[in-house]
């Protein structure tokens, strides 16, 4: 087995989450200059949502496929509401406020969700039902499974028809001029209230997918799951570029490849002294050597551009 | 020709313990060129922001078109039919030309976010329908040949233009300039001149901010004076240019 190409198919499955998780943070900084840190619990809320419905159906005849499908089907909607009335409630009362006050609303959104789903699924984690037969296949040395194959295709698609909605539509139009000037936006017409719920729908829906994906491919999901992830996704975005669509997931297919590839060499290269375990601190050593060395990440526009 | 389009009354606004605006008062006919001149600082660009929602007028009020329309947010007041350039051109600088002036079209289409979503027949027809529409904008003011060049690269003359085009594509009924001509030279403000009179040709009202005389007393029917935020003049060019309160307040009053 090649542990190069092992590892960059890994990373390549776990990248393209970080890359949907980190759509939603770079549309919703381009939209309103916000970090909206409680993004990952939303991510969490979806797999949770869409765990309890897949762990209900599993007993029934229905074919595995159409259970997950039915397991997505809840958790977005959920999420989308969830991302809406976050805005509603929380962000927008603060749309003229400093910078710091919606930061830190985000921060106790973000405990908020995690102890609401801490009541409503206890702190025991929901194990995903073994209803998927472990397809896999042997690509040039390299185990790639069937879940693996779906997480990629799902992410790929998602980001296509979202970059489409974004450059092909007038919807998508109104959101570009939103970000690069709201007042002038407005002035033109654009109800730009409804834009930005827009993209926090569209952001939470996303996510809820990915927090899908994501419970699938480690066969897990609990209520603290969104922190790590959320943080992650977020230093994709900024490795990216924050607020640039592509950056995003350029950012988190990279940062993936790197987690994976460390995670597979770190053994040999520090005579075991450091284990897989330690992968996780690598997307934060990416995060510190980008703010160090490139802080407008690698697609991102010179801070000075920013009107 | 001489109905009433927009009429203004005692509007003030305040920013902190300055009055920007006091009650100032006046109306424009459908159809006519009217001039807003004064000193700098006379609040012009205030009332520009009142009339198109960006700020709300502490007094007064203004009707446009029988509607009253103070109070309202700036996309309600642009499907009502005002439009405005901007003194410091404000382009979406990342974006084309032609992305500029569809993003003008917005306020004149209905598609909504299902349509964009499910790529409805009806929605990829007025997505057409609007390409289309501003590119013979484009060729209106005429920079057709620019359409897919970013904003913020295009020469300063064509920026202010295209902001003219932008403006247009939400079919204004009246159509707000501030300061057009700024930084133009002379030939780029003799085609401006020519634009703005097609426009009135073409039956928009125009309200008009500018600092070069010679541009306003060729254009405009009417001209109002603000000076210190309130008006103390009104009437055609030639007549105003002559009144002794807006020769001291150009001036200033030692001089008087």
């Amino acid at each position: 087995m090649d542990i190069f190409l092992q590892q960059i198919v890994n990373g390549l499955t776990l990248g393209s989450v970080y890359a949907v998780v980190a759509l939603g943070y770079t549309m919703v900084y381009g939209i309103i200059q916000l970090i909206n840190f409680a993004h990952g619990e939303v991510v969490m809320i979806g797999a949770m949502v869409a765990f309890s419905v897949i762990t209900a159906l599993a007993g029934t005849a229905l074919p595995p496929v159409l259970i997950v499908f039915a397991g997505i089907l809840a958790a977005v909607p959920v999420c989308m509401l969830l991302g809406y009335a976050m805005e509603r409630i929380a962000y927008r009362p603060l749309r003229g406020a400093p910078r710091l006050a919606p930061l830190i609303t985000a921060i106790g959104i973000s405990i908020i969700l995690q102890h609401v789903a801490l009541l409503i699924w206890s702190r025991n984690p929901l194990a995903f039902p073994q209803i998927i037969p472990l397809a896999s296949f042997d690509v040039g040395g390299a185990i790639i499974t069937g879940a693996q194959i779906a997480i990629i295709l799902t992410s790929v698609l998602m980001m296509g028809g979202l970059t489409l909605m974004v450059y092909r539509t007038k919807l998508g139009i109104a959101m570009r001029a939103t970000s690069q000037n709201p007042q002038v936006a407005g002035l033109m017409g654009i109800d730009i209230d409804r834009i930005i719920a827009f993209t926090f729908i569209v952001g939470a829906a996303l996510g809820a997918v990915a927090g899908v994906m994501v419970g699938t491919y480690y066969g897990i999901a609990h209520y603290s799951m969104g922190s790590l992830l959320g943080l992650k996704a977020f230093s994709a975005a900024v490795l990216g570029g924050i607020g640039n669509l592509a950056g995003a997931m350029l950012g988190g297919i990279l940062l993936g490849i790197v987690e994976a590839l460390a995670a597979g060499y770190i053994g040999d290269l520090t005579n075991n002294v450091f284990g897989s375990n330690y992968q996780d601190v690598f997307a934060f050593l990416v995060l510190i050597a980008v703010l160090v060395f490139r802080p407008s990440g690698l697609l991102g526009e010179r801070v000075g551009d920013r009107a | 020709m001489s109905e009433v389009l927009l009429r203004c009354a005692n509007l003030d606004k305040r920013f902190g313990g300055v009055l920007a605006l006091a009650e100032v008062g006046f109306s424009i006919k459908r159809g006519e060129i009217y001039g807003l001149i004064g000193p700098n600082g006379a609040g012009k660009t205030t009332l520009f922001d009142v009339l198109t929602g960006i700020y709300a007028s502490e007094g007064g009020g203004f009707r446009f078109a029988g509607e009253a329309l103070a109070g309202l947010r700036p996309d309600e007041i642009a499907a009502r039919g005002i439009a405005r350039t901007f003194q410091n051109i404000r382009l979406f600088g990342n974006l084309s030309a032609l992305d500029n002036v569809m993003i003008g079209r917005h306020v004149r289409t209905r598609a909504g976010v299902f349509g964009a979503i499910l790529r409805t027949r009806a929605t990829l027809a007025e997505e057409a329908a609007i390409e289309k529409r501003a590119l013979e904008l484009l060729g209106y003011v005429g920079i057709a040949a620019r359409a897919n060049d970013v904003a913020r690269e295009l020469p300063y003359g064509d920026q202010r233009r295209l902001e003219i085009a932008r403006a247009l594509a939400t079919e204004p009924k009246l159509l707000a300039l501030d300061e057009p001509a700024a930084g133009m030279n002379a030939t780029e403000t003799q085609e401006l001149k020519k634009l703005l009179e097609r426009l009135r040709a073409d039956g928009i009202t125009i309200l008009l901010i500018e600092h070069d005389v010679k541009l306003v007393m060729g254009l405009c029917d009417r001209v109002l004076v603000l000076d210190y935020g309130r008006n103390i003049a009104e009437g055609p060019p030639r007549e105003v240019q002559r009144d002794p309160r807006v020769i001291e307040a150009y001036l200033g009053g030692a001089a008087a």
